[in-house]
């Protein structure tokens, strides 16, 4: 995974709450066996009029004109803002992998669902969660002519709004460490294989009955 | 040691390190894998040369993407074939147990691990599917998880995590006849909202979750994620050590006993502290129909649509308003004069063969409605199937009108050739009603077996305990 760079980027707002996993990306693209190529298909139904398919070409399939990555204001968007439990329901990690492979890299809402926000640091995006009268201000500085631009320092944990404004946030630090050195999960708990090990022989005495699995 | 929590004493049990930042390396006791988000995980093993850590502790089936008629035919759609092609090779290839599309035993992931005995009380399981919350009917920590942890679980046994919060729910008293576990729990998320759990894992409790059957338990921990949740969980009792007794992959003779004799202090202690209780009243449960675009838009059978205009938050009202417009429904709508043009009985959260019996009651000399295109029942495993069709419940069905069909996930999620078109308003017994969910444009309530099968023979949604 790559190291999370700092940046600046529109923001482009998604007023909607409970945006689930079926929405980011419809189950007919969960066909795929790669971890890449899921950008074109973000939010399918809601980003197109017609009927997507996997493998479809989407660069002449009719967008819809009122779905807000369609508009031209948030054209080359990084950062996504949406209502309350984003990324609910189903656990497939093809909606952060979708997300990014879209250009996204961060996502602000009141609160994530579990499972989305989880997977998110696995695949270098940062959700992050404010205030909801934060987030209201945030919408309405985001739906002005001009767009909204942040910039995003993870090291510091802050937002910096084009008006110099500072919005600080939480992280918890096993996620930005993760996010910060593009760290390898499995690489790192490799690394207590002794441990994991030990657990296991101690289980084995306590609790044979679970190492009994005949089939 | 004071008063521990079920979950407590689940989360202490796994432990294997804890680390500074406050996370825990917990052991993960057994893994399902299904062809949909695993395949990458296994392309990532073999990326970085590993293997797993503990082969048997892993099961897999294909399911989401399996046609449920002409199996004989094969899947016709070639991308959903790859998918289940690849499951099978990379379980070849790894070592890993797998139920084929061809073998008796297959069938949806969270019926076939419990029927097997492979998820037992006390263990971690997990699964890349949301509804492993299924599992914790059984005294198991379970939970979703997304194929990077899949593949950590495959080359690690184990997951970075973060204790949860803890949500007690009681359900005090009894409900009535005719009101089951799928209405108890749409009420239970009608009441806190989908984002209710969230952060939380819920332990489900009280007279009216004790008087459950297994397959009832299982039915409310499904739906702890539709909840927002991180896994639901009901404490162990005897109906939970008779279920398990003589599965296949549970534990035998001596060792059976010795698990039932510790998975027995598997509940809450008395006086143990929770983070928040919600306490409900399970004589005031009805029957439960959903109206909109999320579970929690959720009333009783008398109950109607609601207005947006009576919603004082804007966000909320607006919410309201978009869902109402997506399924085609005016404010004020009385639920019964809700007509649905199909019908699907299954599912991971209702297609075992207590959800197929009570269907079945309702149906049993009646016809499906002329005004009803296609009411499907799709058993959760092949031997849920044989089981039904030892029971005579397979010609209850189809001599109603009832298609009879071959088990998977099917129209939950419509991923196979099963589906709602643009517009087609169905009951079904499944866990989520989002937008597109049963296929684009397609409109969903979710009801109970009992209630979607009244639903079929009157051509309207209707209070099964009239019939």
């Amino acid at each position: 995974m790559e190291p999370f760079q700092n940046f600046t980027g529109i923001v482009a707002p998604l007023d909607r709450s409970n945006v689930d996993t079926d929405a980011i990306i419809p189950k007919q693209f969960l066909k795929s066996i790669a971890r890449t190529g899921f950008g074109p298909y973000l939010f399918d139904e809601l980003r197109y009029l017609d009927r997507g398919e996997p493998g479809m070409d989407c660069t002449h399939r009719p967008l819809n004109p009122t779905f807000v990555l369609n508009d031209p204001r948030y054209a080359g968007a990084q950062i996504l803002l949406a209502r309350e439990n984003f990324g609910c329901g189903s656990s497939r990690e093809h909606a952060p992998w979708a997300i990014a492979d879209f250009g996204l890299r961060v996502i602000i809402a009141p609160s994530f669902a579990d499972i989305f926000h989880n997977n998110c640091f696995k695949n270098g995006l940062l959700p992050i969660v404010l205030a909801p009268t934060i987030v209201d201000d945030l919408f309405a500085r985001a739906n002005g002519a001009q767009a909204l631009r942040i910039s995003v320092d993870l090291p510091e944990q802050v937002l910096v709004l084009d008006d110099g404004t500072r919005i600080a946030f939480e992280v918890e630090a096993g996620n930005k460490e993760r996010l910060l050195k593009g760290l390898d999960d499995i690489g790192l708990t490799l690394e207590q294989a002794d441990a994991i090990r030990a657990y296991e022989e101690r289980r084995r005495r306590e609790a044979p009955w679970l190492f009994a699995i005949a089939g | 040691m004071g008063a521990k929590t079920l979950y407590a004493k689940l989360w202490d049990e796994h432990v294997v390190h804890l680390d500074e930042n406050g996370t825990a390396l917990l052991y993960i006791d057994r893994q399902l894998v299904h062809e949909v988000t695993s395949p990458q995980a296994f392309e990532g093993l073999r990326l970085a040369g590993r293997r797993p850590w503990r082969v048997a502790a892993n099961l897999a089936v294909p399911d989401h993407n399996v046609p449920t008629r002409d199996l004989a035919a094969g899947i016709t759609d070639p991308v959903s074939k790859i998918q289940v092609e690849t499951l099978d090779s990379n379980c070849a290839e790894f070592g890993i147990t797998e139920f084929r599309m061809s073998d008796p035993r297959q069938g949806v992931v969270h019926v076939i691990g419990p029927e097997q005995g492979f998820t037992l009380p006390g263990t971690t399981v997990v699964c890349g599917d949301s509804h492993t919350s299924t599992h914790g009917a059984f005294g198991a920590l379970a939970f979703g998880i997304g194929t990077s942890e899949v593949e950590h679980v495959l080359a690690t046994q184990c997951l970075i995590q973060r204790k949860s919060k803890t949500l007690l729910i009681s359900i005090d008293g009894q409900v009535g006849p005719g009101v089951t576990a799928k209405d108890i729990v749409l009420a239970i998320i009608g009441e806190i909202g989908t984002a209710g759990g969230t952060g939380s894992v819920i332990e489900f409790a009280g007279d009216a979750i004790r008087a459950l059957s297994m397959e009832g338990r299982m039915t409310v921990c499904n739906m702890a994620i539709e909840a927002g949740a991180r896994a639901g969980l009901i404490g162990v009792d005897e109906k939970t050590i008779e279920y398990l007794r003589g599965r296949p992959y549970a534990p035998t003779g001596e060792l059976f006993e010795q698990g039932a004799a510790h998975w027995r202090t598997l509940v809450s202690d008395p006086g143990a502290h929770f983070d928040r209780v919600v306490r409900m009243d399970a004589a005031a449960i009805q029957p439960q129909v959903t109206w909109g675009t999320s579970p929690e838009m959720v009333v009783p059978i008398d109950g109607a649509v609601p207005d947006p205009q009576d919603e004082q938050d804007p966000v909320r009202a607006e919410g309201i308003r978009r869902a109402l417009d997506y399924m085609g429904l005016e404010p004020g709508t009385a639920i019964r004069d809700i007509r649905p043009d199909k019908i699907f009985i299954g599912s991971c959260t209702n297609s075992r063969i207590e959800d197929l019996r009570a269907a079945a009651e309702v149906v049993k000399g009646r016809k499906v409605a002329d005004s009803i295109q296609l009411a499907l029942v799709v058993p959760g495993s092949g031997l849920v199937k044989a089981q039904a069709e030892a029971e005579g419940l397979d010609r209850i069905f189809t001599e109603a009108g009832f298609e009879w069909r071959e088990p998977g996930c099917s129209m939950c999620l419509a991923m196979n050739a099963d589906r709602l078109e643009p517009g087609e308003r169905c009951a079904s017994t499944s866990n989520r009603n989002f937008e597109g969910r049963q296929g684009q444009g397609g409109r969903t309530h979710l009801v109970s077996p009992a209630m979607a099968a009244a639903a079929a023979v009157t051509g309207h949604f209707v209070d099964v305990r009239e019939l």
